[in-house]
């Protein structure tokens, strides 16, 4: 097992060198991030080839990439434009953990990134708990009761859930819950950020402010999960050792829940592991709707600013994340079933 | 009772003796029998096709022009007898947008589809059917691109290669460039789930009798490939295939909703949605409109795949 953990790991690397390449290849062409630096033009000529020269963009992309990945405190760059490298180079590269420092606003990455992803965090925890506990309901209800009324209507809610586009949800919630009840002098759900300026980040203000967002990035997950728990859940009440469970007397709620649903649970371990990191594509357009300041705000505000350093985190972070979730889901899957021996 | 027996759609419940002496019936009639059967896959047909006449039929009622003619004067105004669907922020009707956007969406998931088949089929049968070096290079790159969930990937390289590309004619009408890049950038991040299914695919297919057959008459590498494994390994593509559509409809709502994606003039029900949200109080038809076009959309061609799904599976013992 761990020289399989190490193998996978080993393998990753040459991976995330060939994904980290591509994607700052692709940033480096993708516009000026001069141009909206610091929020203000710079227009004048020399003020724009100076700054080019102290952030390192006149360099070619491989010689960045290689800045990016290694530092350039081995060597020395031209700061002052008199064409001799006099400067010695202070970053250490994200090799060394030095993720940079962003075009846009001066800081360094993991301060930027380390602000909005507790807020990223908190709404997909959320919404992943909620997605576990209401598709487990929901799935279970429906294999216990296949073909009844109930089982079909929420088989095409499902359907009808997970077809539909996160912002139409996003928007219709927001129309009825928030538009609609206020007009109507109901209780109303607030539409956009964290909190009310006025009451400030309190508890009861946070999850107040969660609850469309969150609803909104887990209905389409819970569509999915529902469909797929019901059949998982259906597959396993057909197996023998449920009849014979239920054949030597043992209670319903011991068949269903210990012996069905252990081994119906069991793909859904590794889904959810799968998924998690997915969950934050959800949450790009869910966070750039509802105001939220969390991961997914902070990439579009960068990307559509060029900000190399800040959108190379997030995605490799991302990238990261990917893989070590990946290899999770094989561990836990080979902790729970016995049959599976990693080699 | 033999007429009607030999015609390809004889009553569905009927299945007496008389049935068992009809011609055993060929592959694609039994497919059409299952997917028949299917409710909701003839539900989401029935939807998409009028959906495409509404896009396309549409356009004998509006002309172009007037989805793009701007009234300051008429801003905002909510769904009435001259615009059934209201106007948007800068006075256009959305009736006719709905119909030019939805064309473009259409055939946005149409050709993304076909983009990423071209990848996904190419790759996938060289992993699968040479295996190997080819393989592993292959499959590394696949999964490459999966690491970065595909919404991240996409806005990157719309934001990529949208700098530069002119707007184009065609057959008549001004379209965006970008509605070029929005296809290829879609198919290009769609493939490598694709390409996984033809690989798994080539690999069982291959292995079959026939082939060894084919390769002993002395067939040819590309006729094994396209002639013998391909045509038996259709069945998941199109499947896979159907479903990208829908997928490809959304992902350009997404990158057209968070504004890199298909740039004016030219309409689609993605960026008609762009900004909208900021008039949630005010002016619901702005959202509503495109928004339920695309839901409806992406769940006819869901149903539809579904039902492929069943009706295309061999194992599947329904008739």
């Amino acid at each position: 097992m761990t020289r399989y953990i190490i193998r996978r790991l080993l393998q990753a690397i040459p991976l995330l060198f060939l994904v980290s390449l591509v994607l700052f290849v692709l940033m480096q062409n993708m516009g000026d991030p001069l141009a909206t630096m610091g929020g203000r033009k710079v227009t004048r000529k020399e003020d724009r080839e100076r700054l080019a020269r102290q952030l390192g963009l006149d360099k070619p992309v491989l010689v960045q990439y290689i800045y990016w990945l290694v530092g350039n405190d081995w060597t020395k760059t031209d700061m002052d434009g008199d064409g001799v490298a006099e400067t010695p180079g202070v970053r250490k590269g994200v090799l060394r953990g030095d993720w940079g420092i962003s075009l846009v606003n001066r800081q360094p990455v993991t301060k930027v990134i380390g602000e909005r992803l507790p807020n990223t965090l908190l709404l997909m925890l959320t919404a992943e708990g909620v997605v576990l506990v209401s598709a487990l309901l929901i799935g279970i209800y429906s294999a216990l009761r296949q073909y009844s009324l109930v089982d079909n209507i929420v088989t095409a809610a499902t359907f009808v859930f997970y077809s539909m586009p996160v912002f139409f949800f996003a928007l219709l919630a927001m129309y009825i819950f928030s538009v609609n009840f206020r007009k109507w002098g109901l209780p109303y759900l607030p539409t956009v950020g964290m909190f009310e300026p006025g009451a400030g980040q309190t508890v009861s203000q946070v999850v107040w402010h969660m609850v469309l967002p969150v609803a909104t990035l887990s209905f389409g997950f819970i569509a999915g999960y529902s469909r797929y728990i019901r059949s998982t859940m259906l597959e396993a009440l057909g197996q023998d050792y449920v009849r014979t469970a239920k054949a030597k007397g043992l209670p319903r709620p011991e068949v269903i829940y210990v012996h069905a649903l252990k081994n119906a649970a069991l793909p859904i371990v590794t889904i959810v592991a799968l998924d998690l990191p997915f969950l934050l594509g959800g949450a790009i357009v869910t966070e750039r709707i509802f105001g939220w300041p969390g991961m997914g705000r902070l990439f579009l505000d960068h990307v559509s600013r060029s900000d190399t350093p800040v959108v190379m985190g997030i995605l490799m972070m991302i990238a990261l994340a990917v893989i070590l979730f990946q290899i999770i889901a094989d561990i836990t899957y080979a902790w729970l079933d016995p049959r599976i021996r990693y080699k | 009772m033999e007429s009607s027996a030999a015609q390809p759609s004889p009553g569905v419940a009927r299945l007496t003796l008389d049935e068992l002496e009809t011609p055993p019936l060929s592959l694609g009639q039994l497919t059409w029998r299952r997917f028949r059967r299917h409710r909701m896959a003839i539900f989401g047909s029935i939807t998409l096709l009028l959906m495409v006449l509404y896009c396309f039929g549409g356009m004998m009622f509006f002309s172009e022009a007037d989805a793009n003619r701007t009234d300051t004067g008429a801003r905002l105004q909510a769904p009435s007898r001259v615009h059934p669907f209201g106007t948007d922020t800068i006075g256009r009707d959305i009736l006719a947008r709905t119909i030019y956007g939805g064309q473009i969406s259409l055939i946005i998931g149409m050709t993304a589809m076909l983009v990423e088949l071209v990848f996904g089929i190419s790759i996938g049968a060289l992993a699968g059917y040479f295996g190997g070096l080819i393989d592993s290079i292959t499959m590394r790159i696949t999964e490459a691109v999966l690491i970065i969930p595909q919404i991240f990937l996409l806005l990157v390289m719309a934001k990529y290669f949208a700098q530069s590309i002119p707007n184009y004619q065609f057959m008549g009408r001004t379209f965006s460039g970008s509605v070029l890049v929005i296809i290829f950038v879609i198919g290009i991040t769609s493939w490598p789930y694709l390409a996984r299914i033809v690989r798994a695919q080539f690999l069982s297919v291959k292995e079959n009798d026939f082939i060894l057959a084919a390769r002993a008459t002395g067939a040819s590498t590309r006729d094994i490939i396209f002639r013998h494994i391909l045509p038996n390994s259709f069945a998941p593509i199109i499947v896979s295939a159907t479903l990208s559509v829908a997928a490809a409809i959304t992902l350009e709502a997404y990158i057209s909703f968070l504004g890199l994606g298909v740039r004016p003039p030219t309409a689609t029900w993605g960026n008609m949605l762009e900004g909208a949200y900021n008039y949630i109080d005010t002016a619901w038809w702005l959202w509503f409109f495109p928004g339920f076009f695309i839901a409806l959309t992406v769940l006819s061609i869901n149903f539809l795949g579904d039902g492929l799904r069943d009706a295309l599976d061999p194992h599947s013992r329904a008739v």
